[in-house]
């Protein structure tokens, strides 16, 4: 493959901190990931490790007044979306980058109808002389699989259910035609069937777009069923990225694997679920090596006073530890 | 729709059938008005006579049922003051408190939302601590004392402006802003914390990412949201003032139902005061009524409900 065609996003060496009364919280300390044409990225970590924060830098929307981008570049289709002023930035949002969020029961404004929110997606963009933008509001509505689409513009939010709701927040992603959509567990609050359906509607949405879509989750199903690679992260780094195939069956960084263990399977009888002990590191009080020595199998000395460097460990796959160093020193 | 206003008509009349109890008790209780009424050298027929043409001479059970009879034919007896029937006397003044009351609750809106909307966009920054303790200063600052250090500076030192009673549109000034300063001072406070808290919101969040400016944002997305407590508390301010504010109208001797309502205690004028409360009564639930329609009208999920 070759690795620059289709790059639609590239975001190298990315950190976000939150400035707040105890302290600098790293939340994103360095990440750098790349996203292509049509491809999904998964974004995987335990809750606080730095996910939501590092898909909300990428549209700079970070919780203000905590919040802020400190270095890094986030390259759009090779333009840099940190170098932009505000008003530019709002040319990006929902045109060229969308963004689902976690929960639709509070994603959507309880006192406007459900077709003047769609309708304000619509009308902030390129305006289209021939269809009126109701007809193209409603058009919305039926591409994300919402019947009467009619009533429903005149629907207000609290009429809807969860899962009804969570389909016009993707409706408003993309109906300003965006190259990167983020979605940020968009099926966390939904139930399980209704979960299915919302993944088959976006990647049918995929399909027929191209997007290159950024799914945060911290569940491997969901990854399993979605996502082309996977980047783990921890403790505001990512420590591991990888075809998703390649990544599951043999997980190269200790974190990775220990996640997978913690994995409930439906073959063989496991009297006690492994989970990992311990806790990340305080995001404010990081230690100088690293991240996850404190609860790793494998810890040696080095791995307290360094950062692992991110080494190539297979094809497209790379991890953050020092067992994946070659074994004789090339210097 | 319907039946949430009749259910709430219903309450109403529930309240005031015990409301017109208190009030019958209240006024019996804290003294005889023939005591004021007369002379100290009346003599003992005097006084018979006068608590015979009062109905006062009756049993208590009796006087109560004339009094709920009465009311329900919108009869609150006569006002022994005025020598009219309270009511007269009530709506004859109403009109004067209800003069007084536009100027002082839009302005205090057409400030309120604007200072509350920039504190909240601009928290923490020196706009927002100034106005914090301006708001501060506002509620604190009791009407009475506003009212006199006003009516000192500005009529007695500089002579500017009258200083009392009704009259052309100079008379409105100083009145006004005793009530209004009270007004901005609370709302804008009010207007900022839900302002922020709305700001906090998820919908806000999709809101910018729909590439909406963040003035959009705050003056559609947020503010509308924001209004719905405060117009609680506007409603709580409309029916306090409407119904006469007592302590303004005092300072100021304006001819108002506040300024009423403060001379049938003073003089014991027991069927005006009877009447006078009776009367706010229906007039604040009444308005608790409008209030209650207006947030359907503001909140969707109350419309539906």
């Amino acid at each position: 493959m070759d690795s620059a065609a289709g790059v639609v996003l590239e975001v190298r060496d990315l950190r976000a901190y939150l400035y707040t009364r105890w302290g600098v919280v790293r939340a994103v300390d360095g990440v750098s990931f790349v996203l292509r044409e049509g491809e999904t990225l998964g974004l995987v970590g335990e809750s606080g490790c730095g996910k939501t924060m590092t898909g909300l830098s990428l549209v700079r929307l970070l919780p203000e007044p905590a919040g802020r981008i400190v270095d890094g570049q986030v390259l759009l289709e090779g333009e840099d979306l940190l170098a932009k002023s505000e008003s530019e930035m709002r040319a990006v949002r929902g045109r060229r980058v969308s963004m689902i969020l976690q929960d639709p029961q509070t994603s959507l404004n309880p006192v406007f109808t459900i077709g003047d929110q769609i309708l304000e997606a619509l009308g902030q963009h390129h305006v289209d002389g021939e269809r009126s933008l109701a007809a193209r509001a409603q058009e919305a509505l039926r591409r994300v699989k919402v019947g009467a689409p009619e009533q429903r513009m005149r629907a207000y939010p609290h009429q809807m259910s969860g899962g009804m709701k969570q389909r016009v927040v993707g409706a408003i992603a993309v109906a300003g035609e965006p190259r990167v959509l983020i979605a940020d567990e968009p099926t966390t609050a939904l139930d399980v069937t209704i979960q299915l359906q919302y993944l088959a509607l976006l990647k049918e949405i995929q399909a027929r777009t191209r997007l290159a879509m950024l799914f945060i989750t911290h569940d491997f199903g969901i990854v399993a069923r979605m996502c082309d690679r996977v980047a783990v992260m921890y403790a505001g780094r990512i420590v591991e990225t990888g075809p998703t195939r390649a990544l599951f069956r043999a997980p190269r960084h200790p974190y990775t694997e220990a996640l997978m263990a913690s994995v409930p399977r439906l073959e063989g009888h496991v009297a006690r679920l492994p989970s990992i002990e311990g806790q990340p590191p305080p995001l404010h009080d990081l230690p100088p090596g690293c991240r996850f020595a404190d609860r790793c199998a494998y810890v040696a000395d080095r791995c307290r006073r360094e950062y692992p460097p991110t080494m190539p460990v297979g094809p497209a796959h790379e991890a953050a530890c020092w067992r994946n160093e070659p074994s004789a020193p090339s210097r | 729709m319907q039946r949430f206003v009749l259910r709430r008509l219903a309450q109403s009349v529930l309240l005031l059938f015990v409301l017109a109890l208190i009030v019958f008790a209240l006024a019996r209780v804290s003294g005889n008005p023939a005591d004021l009424l007369l002379r100290e050298d009346a003599t003992q027929e005097d006084r018979a006579h006068l608590l015979r043409a009062l109905g006062l001479d009756r049993p208590i059970h009796e006087q109560l049922y004339l009094f709920l009879a009465g009311a329900l034919r919108g009869d609150l007896g006569e006002s022994i003051r005025y020598r009219k029937p309270a009511t007269e006397v009530f709506f004859e003044r109403l009109p004067n408190t209800l003069r007084l009351l536009p100027l002082a609750m839009v302005g205090a809106l057409a400030l309120a939302i604007p200072l509350g909307v920039l504190a909240a966009v601009y928290r923490g920054t020196l706009v927002d601590r100034v106005s914090g303790a301006v708001a501060v200063l506002g509620i604190a600052t009791p009407s009475f004392w506003l009212g006199i250090v006003l009516i000192y500076v500005f009529s007695i030192r500089l002579g500017l402006l009258p200083s009392s009673r009704m009259g052309g549109p100079s008379h409105y000034v100083l009145p006004t802003i005793t009530l209004g300063l009270f007004l901005v001072a609370g709302m804008m406070r009010l207007v900022r914390s839900s302002l922020l808290e709305v700001m906090g919101s998820e919908f806000v969040k999709l809101a910018r990412l729909k590439g909406l400016s963040q003035t959009v944002v705050i003056w559609k997305h947020c503010l509308r949201n924001a209004l719905i407590p405060v117009t609680t508390l506007f409603g709580v301010y409309f029916a306090l003032l409407i119904t006469g504010a007592i302590v303004t109208e005092t300072v100021f001797a304006w001819p108002g139902v506040g300024r009423l309502t403060y001379e049938a205690v003073i003089f014991r004028d027991y069927p005006l005061l009877q009447a006078v409360i009776l009367l706010k009564a229906i007039i604040v639930l009444g308005v608790n009524l409008g209030v209650d329609i207006l947030y359907a009208y503001l909140d969707p999920r109350v419309r539906y409900a």
